[in-house]
């Protein structure tokens, strides 16, 4: 299998990072090396194994359904880039 | 007074105990050699403030009599723990001025016992790197040079800070994390003692998440004692972390007998690779040699799947990070691209990420993306996690077999020169954790033990791995191998 640029192009949307024009290129070369190299994994026979799920066999804890915290509104923005008036802010989603 | 800082845990702890030393002398010490020692690139956040006050409060605790054994005890913290009040920047560009609300899990238990932080240590973007090149703080250098050849070596990475800071006694012990082999292969290239624990034995809570089926935190150290001194603090159930194990955490220290007779320890086939230097062949050969001579029996093994561990961890990392890395959006905290007039939402998106992940976690972020996309995701992710499976089983096989403990190489080589593997493609840095990578697909607890010196001058790792939950048993089979390799070669001081 071998990416192209379009590809490449594709997976750095999907990914949200910009990758200018001129660099994709050699991230797609760098694509294909990398899953040249994860490659071998078909030369295994993976008939009948299940893929893994947790590593250790434990059943993952329950707590109650309550609130455990809260009323930290200025906790929460305080390292935020951009906090107006208690939120977030972000720039114009909707037009 | 520098010796101080040359101290291990255990003798610290001692001679805090009989008042032949405070903390406030020992984190002094430590914190001159750290003001020392820039051009090792080990600290990146001093925090001497902090660490003053702490060492105050642990002599008065210790005064007071029944102080726990991290008490006073001036340690650094890889910079991946989000550590209250204090920058926690994953050696990222996009968490540029974090400064977390809260503590991490493992460092809060860290300083109600007592312990001091002297600020945080350098290490991989995210964890993501095996030479700590990938900091956007700039390099850790490992202590260690080729003789008198002044050529800069990598101290290792992921936690190459912390395994420099430790190495060059700057600190009495670190904080570390391995997702792939980041505290191990770090200890190996600096001539120290590192473990990864079982997967679940320490919280992951507050630890900024690389790959979360795989990460685990665990102790860099002088000695195999201080290492069991150190994780029976770090380690321990904690409710905010839904894949930490309820399990008791036993006194690891008091279970260093040194007796490993009857024990059997396996050599894997698989293991012996070509390209293998010579010299690391040797060093295998002798820790066999020297773990039989302490009464063990040595055992050849085939750990089939052992090939492949390496590509199946980079399809499930990768995934596991593209995931854990979408938090970084420029919106909740760090870093936010300058936006150009008519920029909406995804032009932020992108020209944060773009701006604020540097190269090694861009690539493996895509990678990620493209192996959990549409159509790959069975070819990829699900075969990969197939693999995983095979892989656990065959050493579930083997100790089911009888087998205690696996031996073998820490790593392919010893440290190697900074920017020499710069040109090379990724693939050939990732070989780096090719001895190290199957144990956190496994979730097994591994640890790296120095045992000899090359002819260059710089010291080789022994890796240990254990049966799951078994990390005393795994410490005390560390601690005779320790005693019988004898290591105790120090870096000559140069920076």
């Amino acid at each position: 299998m071998s990416i192209d640029l379009e590809t490449a192009a594709r997976v750095a949307k999907l990914a949200r990072i910009k990758v200018e024009e001129d660099a994709l290129p050699a991230l797609a070369g760098e694509f294909n090396t990398i899953l040249g190299f994860i490659e071998q994994l078909n030369e295994v026979d993976v008939e009948g194994v299940e893929p893994m799920v947790s590593v250790t066999p434990m059943r993952l804890k329950r707590r109650e359904d309550g609130v455990t915290d809260g009323n930290m509104q200025d906790k929460v923005l305080a390292n935020a880039p951009d906090a107006r008036e208690g939120f977030f802010a972000v720039p114009k989603v909707v037009e | 007074m520098s010796d101080l800082t040359k101290l291990t845990v255990a003798d610290a702890r001692d001679a805090l105990r009989t008042g032949d030393v405070t903390s406030v002398e020992l984190t002094e010490a430590c914190l001159t050699a750290i003001d020392g020692a820039d051009a090792l690139g080990a600290f990146v956040h001093k925090t001497p403030e902090i660490a003053l006050e702490q060492a105050g409060a642990a002599d008065a605790r210790i005064k007071a009599g029944d102080a726990p054994d991290m008490c006073g005890i001036p340690m650094g913290i890889k910079d991946l723990f989000c550590t209250n009040g204090v920058a926690s920047q994953a050696a990222s560009r996009i968490l540029e001025g974090f400064k977390p609300e809260y503590e991490s899990t493992v460092t809060s238990q860290l300083f109600d016992a007592g312990a001091v932080m002297l600020g945080k240590l350098n290490m991989d973007e995210f964890a993501m790197g095996s030479s700590n090149e990938t900091s956007c703080y700039g390099n850790a250098v490992n202590p260690w040079r080729r003789g008198n050849d002044d050529t800069l070596l990598t101290p290792g990475g992921s936690s190459g800070g912390s395994a420099s800071a430790v190495a060059a006694d700057l600190c009495l012990a670190a904080t570390g994390t391995d997702t792939g082999g980041s505290i191990r292969q770090p200890a190996a290239f600096t001539g120290i003692v590192g473990i990864k624990p079982t997967y679940g034995r320490c919280s992951r809570w507050g630890v900024v998440a690389f790959a979360s089926s795989l990460d685990q935190a665990g102790p860099m150290a002088k000695t195999v004692r201080d290492a069991a001194i150190v994780l029976r603090t770090m380690a321990g159930h904690d409710p905010k972390d839904s894949t930490s194990a309820d399990l008791a955490v036993p006194d690891f220290e008091a279970m260093l007998t040194g007796d490993i007779r009857g024990k059997k320890i396996g050599i894997p086939a698989e293991y012996r690779m070509e390209g293998t230097p010579a010299e690391i062949e040797k060093l295998w050969a002798d820790g066999a040699n020297m773990l039989r001579d302490a009464g063990a029996e040595i055992v050849d093994i085939s750990l089939p799947h052992a090939k492949y561990a390496l590509p199946a961890y980079y399809v499930i990392a990768p995934a596991e990070a593209s995931s854990n890395l979408a938090r970084y959006d420029g919106v909740r905290y760090g870093h936010r691209a300058k936006l150009a007039q008519g920029d909406g939402i995804t032009e932020m998106y992108e020209k944060t990420r773009a701006e604020g992940f540097g190269h090694e976690v861009q690539r493996r972020v895509m990678v990620g993306t493209y192996v959990l996309s549409a159509g790959f995701y069975d070819a990829y992710y699900n075969r990969a996690r197939k693999v995983r499976t095979l892989i656990k089983k065959d050493f579930e096989d083997a100790f089911a077999a009888g087998i205690d403990a696996i031996l073998t190489p820490a790593t392919p080589s010893a440290a190697f020169g900074l920017g020499e593997m710069t040109e090379a493609d990724p693939v050939q840095m990732y070989l780096n954790d090719v001895f190290t990578v199957t144990v956190n697909l496994a979730g097994l607890p591994g640890i790296s033990v120095p045992a000899g010196i090359d002819k260059q001058g710089l010291p080789l790792g022994l890796q240990l791995i254990g049966r799951p939950w078994e990390e005393g048993d795994l410490l005390n089979t560390a601690y005779a191998l320790e005693n019988a390799a004898g290591f105790v070669e120090k870096p000559s001081k140069w920076w």
